[in-house]
């Protein structure tokens, strides 16, 4: 099972580096890393999908939050948070193509931000479904290239991960 | 305080935080620093190795409670540190290890004896700092001590570009703020009271502590404790000497090599309270086996370690002293049970036992024969059969006594720890029991407690092999002793005579008891040279990967004669005498 974890962590110098190392050395797979800036320049926010059982996840919360630049760790539960990817894609764009892509990028409330005589870059945030959901509809038009950020997470309501 | 250099700064740091001795070895970017140690009255030990000045700070830590110190240079210096860091890290033991590096300016540029050690010992320190601007120096040290002594105690690296030593700044020490790091000392009593009623509803309690409760000192509360609900109480290699080994409800070590009577007591429990331990692999055998029948509370200070190797039932999290105590309060009086019968009976149809006949001299025997003179001393062992004989059969009584590399078993630790130990604590006898493969790691710091008049006893067992992987070929690599062989070389007495030490050795068995008075008694470096057979092992034995129920005899003969000696006497009613 996929699990997204949020974390605030010091903005300093080996932070992520020792995020990173702790993933490989205890054998914990990251499946997508965000790293950000917070409010607050002290403090930079990351937000980490791992992939494992219930027991692992017990154990990668434990483990982050032995990590002295790491101030806060919290599992983010699906049903109670919201999520987004970005995603942007450069797909082949034959005239007479053009017109259902533009179509389906309307469907998805995607962008479009650049256009060229042979492609277009689509612009596409959502769900990891939504973002999936896309690129497997533009895949019969040819994707030359893709671009693909992590998850960011947030609790929905009041309550909220800060440090 | 005014301004000083970044160099006297670190001094002046080392001496708030308490700090008598350094040990280290100098090199090119550490030369301001040691020009300040010229004026200190910090004592600074100059060992010849870098291995050994992390192993001697680590020996200092465990032996006195505070937190060992050591300096490298860059690059292969700060490297040398390396096994010593991570040989801490694993026996989670406070030291502040600081390293040279090249000028910030050089940082990156691949520099002459640069290291990228704040990267190599990522995953084997508890935190680490490259400090980059010398006004950071007074913080850096106030919390690198305080990390490294606190919660589950551990090595922090502080890693000096040779600038920042030479710059000036203005000395404040400031207050401790560190928001990500909070460990959890303080026992939830929701959690005691769980336990404490898990712990009278079980009919066959066992204790099973570790270095934990070592750290925190809480050796008494557990002797209350068990006394109080009459629970066998059995230690790791880590645990050894927190609950006195002559007290009746004593099992000894358990795992591996631990004693018969452990693993099975272990094994039909039904209830465990493990305290500041880890269910290691040495400890546990075959976890899918591991003690069928048994609830697990586990008290640790570090709750990652809580549900890593073993499910739990009652987690605990907080300091093993304080949850002892608490725990203590919370149970009643128990009495003497079936169990406890069960259990006596075990050790006294399973003893430690070992053939006594024969020409040559058993390194069982030496150690009996060590408790037997010297039953206050700190032994201090290298890694391998010499470290397991001394687990096994020297009478361990007190905390912070007996050292030994569990974690990482790291050979040649055991003579360096064995200097800082002595250092540490000069008015106790201070062994070192080792094996002619694991002493020749780091034989040259002879030169160091010779120069610096430290009395260490070093008990060389002499097989003339790499005893304990020879044994595991014998066993299972049809006696195909693949470089194991030494060949008894050097001859260790030689060696401690060109190095200006005392060397004596014991061939025959009659010879044994002589010599290690004579060991006892000097007040000089002292290396004893005991010659034992090749074929010596350690018994008894569950090979790795099996179930603790499946354990191999591999010495013939009758107990040995501590074992008599303690089964004596350790009947049922003499506790309730001992409490009445």
């Amino acid at each position: 099972m996929l699990h997204t974890i949020a974390l605030i962590v010091e903005n300093k110098a080996g932070v992520l580096v020792r995020i990173a190392g702790l993933f490989s050395r205890r054998g914990f797979n990251i499946d997508s890393l965000t790293v950000g800036a917070t409010d607050n320049p002290d403090y930079s926010r990351m937000t980490i999908t791992v992939e494992g059982d219930e027991v692992i996840l017990e154990q990668v919360t434990k483990q982050l939050n032995k990590l002295v630049n790491v101030i806060r760790v919290s599992e983010m539960d699906p049903n109670e948070s919201v999520d987004r990817e970005l995603a942007i894609i450069k797909v082949a764009a034959k005239k007479e193509d053009r017109s259902e892509i533009m179509q389906i990028v309307s469907v998805f409330r995607a962008k479009i931000i650049d256009v060229s005589p042979r492609s277009l870059i689509i612009e596409v945030t959502g769900t990891n479904d939504k973002i999936e959901a896309m690129v497997r509809l533009l895949r019969q038009f040819g994707i030359k290239e893709m671009a693909r950020t992590g998850r960011v997470s947030m609790v929905r309501g009041t309550k909220a991960v800060v440090p | 305080m005014g301004k000083m250099t970044g160099a006297q700064a670190i001094l002046e740091c080392l001496k708030l935080e308490g700090v008598e001795i350094i040990f280290g070895l100098p090199g090119g970017v550490l030369l301001p620093l040691y020009d300040a140690i010229y004026d200190s009255d910090i004592r600074h030990i100059l060992v010849r190795h870098e291995q050994a000045a992390a192993h001697a700070a680590d020996g200092y830590a465990r032996a006195t409670g505070r937190v060992g110190v050591c300096l490298a240079t860059s690059g292969p210096g700060a490297t040398n540190l390396v096994t010593g860091i991570a040989t801490a890290y694993m026996d989670s033991v406070p030291l502040v290890a600081m390293t040279g590096q090249v000028p910030t300016n050089l940082i990156g540029k691949d520099a002459f004896q640069e290291a990228d050690i704040t990267g190599i010992t990522m995953p084997v320190t508890k935190h680490s700092y490259l400090v980059k601007d010398a006004k950071d120096i007074p913080r850096v040290f106030r919390e690198a001590f305080y990390i490294a002594r606190t919660g589950r105690p551990g090595p922090v690296l502080i890693d000096l570009p040779r600038d920042v030593t030479v710059n000036e700044l203005d000395f404040h020490y400031p207050e401790i703020k560190l928001p990500g790091y909070n460990p959890n000392l303080k026992v939830h009593s929701l959690q005691i009271k769980k336990a404490a009623a898990a712990l009278m509803e079980a009919e066959r309690p066992v204790i099973y502590v570790g270095g934990g409760v070592k750290y925190s000192d809480g050796h008494r509360e557990l002797l209350k404790l068990a006394e109080r609900i009459k629970a066998p109480v059995t230690t790791t290699l880590m645990g050894i000497g927190c609950f006195p080994e002559d007290h009746p409800l004593s099992l000894g070590m358990l795992g591996m090599h631990g004693t018969k009577y452990a693993n099975y007591a272990i094994q039909e429990s039904d209830i465990i309270l493990a305290v500041g331990a880890r269910f290691d692999d040495r400890v546990t055998g075959k976890v899918a086996s591991f003690a069928p029948q048994a609830r697990i509370i586990h008290v640790d200070v570090d709750p990652a370690e809580i549900g890593k190797n073993v499910r739990v039932d009652i987690p605990v999290v907080g300091d093993a002293k304080s949850a002892l105590s608490e725990l203590a309060k919370a149970v009643g009086e128990k009495a003497w049970s079936p169990w406890n019968e069960k259990v006596a009976a075990w050790k006294g149809e399973y003893p430690l036992c070992y053939a006594t006949e024969g020409e040559s001299i058993k390194p069982q025997c030496v150690l009996e024969t060590l408790s037997r003179l010297c039953p206050d001393a700190v032994i201090v062992t290298e890694v391998g059969q010499n470290q397991m004989w001394a687990a096994q059969f020297f009478t361990h009584r007190d905390p912070r006594h007996f050292i030994s590399s569990g974690g990482l078993g790291t050979m040649g630790y055991g003579f360096p720890a064995a200097i800082g130990a002595k250092m540490g604590c000069p008015d106790k006898e201070v062994f070192d029991i080792a094996g002619d493969g694991s002493f020749q790691m780091n034989i040259q710091e002879l030169a160091t407690a010779v120069v610096n008049e430290v009395a260490v006893k070093v008990i060389v067992l002499n097989n003339g092999v790499l005893g304990m992987v020879r044994q595991w070929q014998d066993l299972f690599y049809e006696k195909r002793f693949s470089s194991t062989t030494l060949h008894r070389i050097p001859d260790f007495v030689k060696v401690a005579e060109a190095y200006g030490a005392l060397g004596l050795r014991a061939e025959k068995p009659s010879q044994l008891e002589a010599v290690l008075v004579e060991a006892i008694e000097s007040e000089v470096m002292t290396v004893v040279d005991i010659i034992i057979s090749p074929d010596e092992k350690v018994s008894p034995m569950v090979p790795a990967g099996a179930s603790l129920s499946e354990i191999l005899e591999l010495e013939a003969a009758g107990p040995s004669y501590e074992a008599q000696r303690s089964y004596a006497g350790s009947s049922g009613s003499e506790i309730l005498e001992m409490e009445g």
